[in-house]
């Protein structure tokens, strides 16, 4: 039987602000447990929260980047809940009255461009942190107060590869509006998802299912195309699909039970009585929305047209905007689209890659790629030495003419030397002169690359092949 | 509108609360009484009113992103029925 898959996403996204959101302690990351906490976010006796106006224009800045209605009165609300990790026993949140609505992020599927409907974002205050320990559990509330804008999609997505592309754009574009620093390894960016399947054709919903503690891009798709076929087989089999929360467990590539509906939550929210009324005029949203930077979508398009860049090339250029900030300056600094492309798609985002390090962390400057390219061009050096070049500059930081110069790497470009080289090269090797005598157009190759050998990569490959097609010729 | 016994018993549970038998039937007694005396708001038309989101008519109290001084750890812990290596010490719980 055909399925199709019903994926929702609900995202929390911790603001960067200096303060929390109901008091002015530190929101800084990583401090000592406990030490960053005041009588409002511990929820003391006769204190009492004020909202940080920060967190209100970065979540109006976050809602209108994601093409979402701001609404122009809210409320703050109390949801109820016990736990540790909450010090009130109930979370500042909002309920009927989100700061943002109805918006939509549009994604790249093999069917077109699709838009995912965002049907709200809230402001909200994060929890504490629960350790678990043997005999104990044991909490700090630096994180407590910490505010976070929830994004809760609409159940747009027909598969977890569009929920992955979904979480990409939804990154990228509010790392661009520079409201959340996006970290999904420090926690500031968390997915939950909802996915439930039908049979192809049906128009009912099934039931669905929620899967939590996903900590990677790759986690989340990987979660839900097991939960997909999870659901699938058990529908398969009659057997009824639960309304519950699981929890994703990387190690063992699966999804476990961690509470079913009769045990959930009733939250009892009601009117936050220690706040009044937030209410937002044309004026604050219109100065916020002329704070808004290009946006990835716009920046992709105008790659395209202005650089002439392939859409993959674009795509994966603008989906950081560090990334695409540095592209850009190389740019700026005289290079060739393409070709700077050509080198941060490949040694660069490998190299990165390989480190498990981002574009900010690159020591040597935009600058410095442009100059490298230069000196390609320029038959200074060659391909292949620039990639060696360009290591050290990696490694260093060092301008790549400085690199050449130390380590004598200028390509040689003097025919009396190549054909010097040469001909010493085809002495050592009759065979390969007689393969290529008798016809094996491959020998040639393997002749290029010993003469390469011989001149550590230095001599300049067009007139190596000029030379050794004149030599070859006298034999 | 009325509450029975089992509501009374729901709610004392989300509230983490014991009651004794005597107790809740009181308890539902008082509730349904109260109950009945709000019921007298349900009179008033309010056809064409738009729900009220909070209860006062004040708006956008401040504050800026500036950082103000926390508390030191000690004074933070100092209420607390059990405490180790700067942490709140509970009872186990399980996520």
């Amino acid at each position: 039987m055909d399925f199709e898959v019903i994926i929702g996403l609900e995202v929390h996204a911790e603001l960067s602000t200096n303060t929390k959101i109901y008091c002015g302690c530190t929101t800084e990351f990583g401090g000592e447990q406990n030490t960053h906490c005041c009588p409002v976010c511990l929820g003391l006796p006769g204190s009492l929260p004020v909202l940080n106006k920060k967190v209100v224009d970065y979540a109006i800045k976050a809602g209108l980047a994601l093409n979402c209605d701001i609404n122009r009165l809210t409320h703050m609300a109390r949801k109820n809940y016990f736990y540790p990790d909450t010090p009130k026993n109930y979370q500042i949140t909002q309920d009927e009255t989100p700061l943002c609505r109805d918006g939509y992020i549009e994604i790249e599927t093999e069917g077109g461009l699709k838009k995912i409907g965002i049907q709200r974002i809230h402001i909200e205050e994060d929890a504490g942190k629960n350790v678990h320990m043997e005999d104990s559990s044991y909490v700090d509330y630096n994180r407590a107060g910490v505010p976070l804008i929830e994004i809760v999609s609409k159940p747009d997505m027909r598969s977890p590869k569009e929920a992955r592309m979904y979480l990409e754009k939804l990154k990228a574009i509010l790392q661009y509006t520079g409201v959340s620093d996006v970290k999904m390894e420090e926690g500031s960016l968390r997915c939950d998802a909802n996915i439930s399947i039908r049979p192809e054709g049906s128009n009912e919903f099934g039931t669905k299912v929620e899967v939590k503690n996903m900590n990677s891009f790759r986690a989340v798709e990987r979660a839900l195309e097991y939960e997909a076929k999870r659901q699938m087989e058990a529908y398969e089999r009659g057997e009824k699909i639960i309304q519950e929360t699981r929890r994703w467990d990387e190690g063992r590539g699966e999804t476990v039970t961690m509470r079913s509906k009769e045990e959930a939550h009733d939250y009892r929210y009601f009117p936050e009585p220690d706040m009044i009324y937030l209410s937002v005029d044309d004026e604050w949203i219109e100065s916020i929305r002329k704070s808004l930077p290009e946006l990835p979508d716009a920046r992709r398009r105008r790659y395209i047209n202005e650089f002439g860049l392939p859409e993959y090339d674009s795509e994966i250029l603008t989906s950081s905007k560090k990334l695409a900030d540095f592209f850009e300056e190389c740019v700026n600094e005289g290079g060739r689209p393409k070709e700077i492309s050509n080198w941060i798609m490949g040694e660069i985002l490998r190299t990165l890659k390989d480190r498990s390090m981002e574009i900010e962390d690159i020591k040597f400057a935009p600058g410095h790629l442009v100059k490298l390219v230069s000196l390609v061009d320029k038959g200074t050096i060659s391909g292949t030495i620039a990639k060696k070049v360009f290591k050290d500059m990696f490694e260093t930081g060092e301008d790549p003419e400085k690199i050449v110069k130390e380590k004598g790497l200028v390509q040689v470009s003097d025919e009396g030397a190549i054909r010097e080289l040469i001909n010493k090269v085809l002495d050592e090797n009759p065979q390969s002169v007689a393969d290529f005598k008798a016809g094996k157009t491959k020998a040639m190759g393997f002749i290029v690359g010993q003469v390469m050998k011989a001149s550590k990569g230095k001599a300049n490959p067009q007139i190596v092949n000029k030379i050794l097609t004149e030599e070859l010729n006298k034999r | 509108m009325s509450v029975s016994i089992k509501d009374v018993e729901y709610v004392a549970k989300l509230a983490r609360l014991e009651f004794s038998e005597k107790e809740k039937v009181k308890f539902t007694e008082e509730l349904n009484s109260i109950l009945k005396y709000v019921e007298k708001l349900s009179e008033v038309d309010t056809s064409g009113v738009e729900p009220a989101i909070g209860a006062y008519p004040m708006y956008n109290a401040l504050r800026e992103d500036e950082i103000s001084p926390s508390l030191d750890r000690e004074e933070i812990l100092k209420n607390a029925p059990d405490k180790q290596d700067g942490y709140f010490k509970v009872p186990k719980v399980i996520d």
